[in-house]
């Protein structure tokens, strides 16, 4: 599948995009750009300090929305120093540094859209919100 | 119309953002450059030529300032950073000294957010209430409706004269007639009309009015705040500094100037003002009312051709200001701004700073074109031409 199929798949029809749900009491990232209407709400279960489950809802253009989506499909699984590594791997690819191209799977796929200045705060919007709340852990 | 005296519409690219900030033309850009290279003095300094200078330029914009919405007195005219700055003085500054607990303040859902949130701030700190006046089918403001939602408790009715996302005019005049044998205050946040249309203050009788500079081929910046002279003099000054004051000697003893000065704490930004000033003048060698005229004649081409693009969802087709609010449907506003932007199409995404819009509309974000006297039918049909394939949209949105 090439890129743009990868995006719009994760855009149109992301497994991780749900309603809330109450009756989860998962904890909750609030994420919102500073620079563009991007909002979005990640929910995640940490169990022994592994992501166990995740989803996420809210209004966010195609990049944001398809960046959350692998994000969270990338990160099941993962424990927090895992997904910790796997966030600052996505932020040196979008900030041109050495990356593992093997760890960050389909999100390679923002590696050419983050050149356009704006769209890397899209992409990078969903990282921005789990690492504050990792931080918070 | 005028295109030639904006450099920035030399540049290859249609601009349809005014509702956030205008382009500026060649004489205001030279007459910012002429006070930061031939008189760049402080103000208010006059024991030399050049501070004489800054304080003539500076005044004199004041003076065009109070011309052009054709305010009573020079005093009445209040150089701040911007709309947002004045609606906020007015809010603590004034408002702040006389609500009471229990008062209400009436909004509409559909006020920009510096509109909204200097009052939110205000209620909270004084238990008082905000009100909002119900809106009709299309979302206006109507004299029926404000009477409605007046009670004896309303102390303030603040309203935008035209809306930044519906665009619809209000009837202001009608308004403060009724709200003044109310005894209601009303504040007219004219950010988005001033620049567009001949506002006269003593004709609107408002009671005061807040507009930005840069909206209207002005710096940014620099913006205005006009009061009643009588309301202005009881107005607390946000802040304290040099210039406002006459002497103090202790905390007890403090002596503060005359209006307009005692509302404007610190150098100001006389680059700024004097940019304005020389805006207003470009604006009136033109003609408020042939600017008014043309900008509704090119609403009408745009909406002509925009309402024959049959998946396009278009919020405020009747409004007759500039600004046309839509959504394409299906695709996320944003990412229509971003397929526009590949073509040097600027329009704006989002909620436009009126967050609470959308429990009105129930349209949560949308694209706005907001148009000035340099946009023409050409700009309008490129946009059309490129909204006029929606598989072009969404296969070029990323």
């Amino acid at each position: 599948m090439d890129n743009r199929n990868i995006i719009m798949n994760h855009y149109t029809s992301s497994p991780y995009k749900k309603d809330f749900n109450p009756d989860l009491n998962y904890q909750k990232i609030e994420t919102k750009s500073d620079s563009c209407i991007d909002h979005l709400n990640i929910y995640v279960k940490f169990e022994n300090n592994i992501l166990k489950d995740a989803y996420f809802n809210g209004e966010a253009c195609a990049i944001a929305t398809s960046s959350c989506s692998i994000l969270l499909k990338n990160c099941l699984n993962k424990t927090v120093s895992e997904i910790v590594e796997y966030i600052k791997n996505f932020d040196n690819m979008v900030n041109g540094k050495d990356f593992n191209l093997e760890e960050l799977k389909e999100a390679i796929v923002f590696k050419e859209i983050v050149r356009q200045g704006h769209r890397k705060t899209c992409a990078y919007l969903p990282y921005q919100g789990l690492k504050k709340l990792i931080d918070k852990r | 119309m005028n295109i030639e005296d904006f450099p920035m519409l030399r540049e290859d690219l249609i601009y349809l953002d005014n509702g956030a900030t205008t382009f500026k033309p060649q004489c205001v850009i030279d007459k910012i450059t002429e006070y930061y290279t031939k008189y760049s003095a402080n103000a208010h300094r006059g024991d030399y030529d050049i501070s004489y200078k800054v304080d003539q330029e500076y005044e004199n914009s004041r003076e065009i300032v109070r011309k052009f919405i054709n305010a009573r007195f020079k005093e009445e005219i209040i150089f701040t950073s911007g709309a947002t700055e004045s609606l906020n003085m007015i809010a603590n500054g004034f408002f702040g000294k006389f609500i009471e607990p229990d008062d209400e303040i009436l909004i509409t859902q559909t006020e920009h957010a510096s509109n909204v949130l200097p009052w939110f701030r205000l209620v909270n700190e004084k238990q008082a209430k905000i009100n909002y006046i119900p809106l009709d089918d299309n979302h206006y403001v109507t004299l029926e409706n404000v009477k409605k939602a007046v009670t004896p408790k309303t102390k303030v009715i603040s309203l935008a004269s035209i809306t930044n996302v519906i665009g619809d005019e209000r009837p202001i005049k009608e308004i403060c007639e009724f709200a003044h044998q109310n005894n209601i205050f009303v504040v007219m946040d004219g950010a988005q009309s001033v620049p567009h249309r001949k506002t006269d203050v003593i004709d609107l009788d408002v009671d005061f009015l807040a507009f930005s500079g840069h909206k209207m081929c002005g710096p940014t910046g620099i913006g205005v705040l006009y009061g009643k002279k009588e309301l202005l003099e009881e107005m607390e000054p946000q802040n304290y500094g040099g210039g406002m004051n006459e002497s103090f000697d202790n905390p007890n003893e403090i002596y503060l100037k005359e209006l307009p000065t005692r509302l404007e704490a610190g150098t100001p930004n006389i680059a700024g003002a004097i940019g304005l000033g020389q805006a207003i003048k470009y604006l009136d060698s033109i003609g408020m009312k042939k600017i008014e005229a043309y900008e509704k004649k090119l609403r009408r081409y745009a909406i002509e051709k925009l309402i024959n693009i049959p998946y396009l969802d278009i919020i405020n087709i009747e409004s007759d200001s500039g600004i046309i609010s839509f959504n394409v449907d299906g695709v996320f506003s944003q990412d229509v701004a971003y397929y526009l932007n590949k073509y040097k199409v600027c329009v704006r995404a989002g909620n436009h700073c009126a967050k609470i819009l959308n429990q009105e509309t129930g349209v949560l974000n949308s694209l706005r074109i907001s148009l000035y006297f340099y946009n023409t039918e050409s700009d309008i049909d490129s946009l059309v031409e490129l909204l006029s394939n929606k598989e072009k949209i969404v296969e070029e949105m990323l």
